[in-house]
């Protein structure tokens, strides 16, 4: 065995030259793996009360915000920035919990969910679409169960390919099924109606509440949101959640003791394709329509620009950035021709990886850390995950630890 | 390693033996469309290997998944196009295609990626980034018309071709540079000091620094040859389909299936893994149209459940 493959072998976890970096501080993660016994027989119960201990000021301030928000601003900004940047984080979301969590970069969060919002086209109510295609004209209450199940399924499908192959490759992966997806609706119209895909796709009137309107569509997309987010919350320091972050920082290691590593990552993919799927549903009815041009490589990419302006460290970050997404998106046309959107948001995404890895919750940590008197540690972000503090923030790898 | 299990021929039977029988059902009840399909899958593998090469060799030796391959592509044909426009010499537009691009990648390699070594992921974000500006600047500046390259009449005709009678002789022209430009490659990267260079810090980069080899400029080089290649793909298939925005996609998806397929970092594996691509697209295409992309999909997968690093790809990745 050569000295590079016997280096290899030791530490896949740590990166391909982790001789070069400082070793990652170990105590945090055995800490971190360790306390789960403390905390797993308590349940939900115990998780609730911690939750309620860990409430702030800025939490109350936030969530009174969100719930005022459509009641000052006008419908524009309720539905198009409030509603479409609850939406698109939801899906950003799944991406921040594979990549910022799992160590799973996947770029085809967006073809779940498209393919959830094609589902919810097909099974439930949509209008005829070209060259056929037709939908079920089930109701609604049929149609998105079966539809977050066929996305969650097809979820699992892609993280079932993807995890037979790390790191790097995962994301050349799913981008390679993401566009695979997008090039499959485009041509077909016997089923997804091709190039049109399905017009009027609309949100259902329950209770006489009619959801394509802007404020009950906002409360819609808010309450996906937040339920999202807290899931997420929750899971994160769940058993399942601290041993898919073990797996994240060392595979081999988390082999060793004994967890399936492979489960362990498809079952994430699993999770972020729920989540994908309804926030999929969402934009569909926000958009009231589904077309390739929701799946392709732009769209995708989004995703991917959302999470990572908003920084994958905390659950946060995906909903930080889609509103900032949607902001430039909607008030490019103001600075720029809007035309010229992509141009904006790329180099406002390049100017994020190059300069703050971490997204804006990054760039917040590290004003926090230079701006209070004395008091913060530097390199040490506030965000919790649990009770267990975060090992040191690394910056030096884009924001994720990719590296297994 | 050592045993190859029953139940690896018992797949193999499964994939082959439908295939065979697909085969022999097409040449017999249709020869000619079958020959021609075969042509247009190799000359279009052909074009696939020359993209590929140069994503698979920049990411062989510096686990750099290039996303903005595609965009060095268009941007190669574009810059092509000015000057075959303005000079009338399609030899001096594929020059330049290789130039401009290998340029525009050694300048990248040199002021942004150097200082972002073995972040790998990082890495990558940096070219989503800059394939989503350059795709745009492109537009901006050459927009949405769709460009078309003047090629010299000599293999701009149709040359004689068994069974099928005619077939145009610039697709045979791409096969022909394909086969060259992997020959030379082969060359480069086997009997030449800086190909040698190139292997050994496919193996092992840490000891390769060890010995004393200034890993950057072996770095800016290969990124250099990597973008020109992309580049010269871009003026070679421009002039076999056209120039448009979108092309940066397209490509930038072929070379990624195909190294996939192939395995990533072997130019070998990037032959393979394009003559398969190219052939399952034109068969796709010829025999189940709206399911084309089907089969590519199907490949892949198939290779990703039995060869994860891909069909040539190695196993320490």
């Amino acid at each position: 065995m050569s000295a590079a493959q016997w280096r290899r072998a030791m530490n896949t976890g740590a990166g391909r030259n982790a001789w070069s970096r400082p070793p990652r501080a170990p105590a945090a993660s055995t800490a971190a793996i360790a306390s789960v016994p403390d905390q797993a027989p308590a349940g939900f119960g115990a998780a609730v009360a911690d939750a309620l201990r860990a409430i702030g000021p800025r939490h109350v301030i936030v969530l009174l915000a969100v719930l005022v928000y459509p009641w000052v601003a006008t419908p524009f900004f309720t539905y198009q920035i409030g509603g479409q940047a609850m939406a698109l984080g939801l899906i950003a979301l799944s991406l921040t919990f594979l990549g910022g969590y799992g160590g799973m970069v996947s770029l085809a969060q967006m073809s779940i969910a498209g393919l959830a919002g094609y589902m919810v086209a097909i099974v439930g109510v949509a209008g005829e679409a070209q060259g056929g295609a037709s939908s079920l004209g089930w109701p609604w209450w049929i149609a998105v169960p079966i539809a977050i199940a066929i996305a969650t399924l097809f979820a699992t499908f892609t993280g079932w390919l993807s995890v037979r192959t790390e790191g790097i490759y995962t994301i050349m992966i799913t981008l390679a099924i993401g566009v695979s997806f997008f090039y499959l609706v485009q041509q077909n119209y016997s089923i997804f109606g091709g190039h049109e895909g399905f017009n009027q796709v609309h949100a259902p009137m329950v209770f006489d509440i009619d959801f394509n309107k802007a404020v009950p569509y906002y409360y819609l997309a808010l309450f996906w949101a937040l339920a999202g987010y807290f899931f997420i919350k929750y899971l994160l320091r769940a058993p399942f959640g601290v041993a898919l972050q073990g797996v994240r920082e060392n595979a081999r290691r988390m082999n060793a003791l004994g967890f399936d590593v492979t489960a362990h990552r498809i079952a994430a993919y699993t999770v972020a394709g729920v989540l994908a799927a309804i926030g999929g549903v969402l934009m569909a009815w926000y958009n009231g329509r589904i077309s390739p041009g929701s799946v392709g490589v732009g769209p995708m990419l989004d995703i991917l620009i959302i999470a990572v302006l908003g920084g994958m460290r905390h659950p946060i970050g995906p909903f930080i950035g889609a509103i900032l997404f949607v902001v430039v998106q909607n008030f490019a046309i103001d600075v720029i021709a809007r035309e010229r959107f992509n141009l904006v948001i790329g180099i406002v995404f390049l100017s994020i990886v190059l300069f703050s890895p971490d997204g804006l919750l990054g760039l917040w940590g590290y004003v926090r850390t230079h701006l209070a008197p004395g008091g913060v540690q530097p390199n040490r972000l506030s965000w919790r995950v649990g009770q267990t503090r975060r090992a040191p923030a690394r910056t030096d790898n884009g924001g994720v630890q990719a590296d297994r | 390693m050592n045993r190859m299990r029953l139940s690896n021929w018992f797949w193999l039977a499964v994939i082959a033996i439908p295939l065979a029988v697909f085969v022999v059902w097409a040449s017999v009840t249709n020869p000619r469309q079958f020959v021609s399909t075969l042509l247009n899958g190799v000359t279009l593998a052909a074009l696939y290997f020359l993209v590929a090469s140069g994503f698979t060799l920049v990411f062989g030796l510096m686990r750099n998944v290039n996303l903005a391959h595609g965009s060095l592509y268009l941007f190669g044909a574009y810059m092509g196009w000015v000057v075959g426009d303005a000079t009338d010499d399609w030899f001096l537009a594929v020059a330049v295609g290789f130039a401009s691009a290998a340029l525009v990648g050694f300048l990248l390699q040199v002021s942004i990626f150097r200082f972002m070594q073995g972040q790998e992921l990082r890495q990558t974000m940096v070219t989503i980034g800059l394939s989503i500006v350059l795709a745009d600047l492109m537009l901006w500046w050459f927009g949405g018309e769709i460009y078309s390259f003047d090629p010299p009449r000599a293999i701009f005709k149709s040359i004689p071709m068994i069974v099928v009678g005619k077939y145009p002789t610039y697709r045979i022209v791409v096969l022909a540079i394909a086969i060259v430009i992997g020959l030379v490659l082969w060359w480069f990267l086997n009997r030449t000091k800086v190909g040698m260079m190139i292997r050994a810090g496919v193996d092992d980069r840490q000891m390769l620094a060890a010995s004393g080899v200034n890993v950057q400029r072996v770095f800016a080089i290969t990124f250099a040859i990597g973008a020109g290649l992309a580049g010269l793909a871009g003026v070679i298939g421009g002039t076999a389909l056209s120039v448009s925005p979108g092309e940066d996609t397209r490509y930038l998806m072929a070379s990624l299936v195909v190294v996939i397929v192939g395995g990533m970092g072997s130019i070998p594996g990037a032959a393979v893994g394009a003559l398969l691509i190219g052939l399952a697209e034109q068969f796709g295409l010829a025999y189940a149209p709206t399911y084309g992309v089907v089969f590519t999909f199907l490949i892949m997968v198939l290779v990703l459940a039995f060869r994860p690093t891909g069909i040539l790809g190695r196993r320490s990745a």
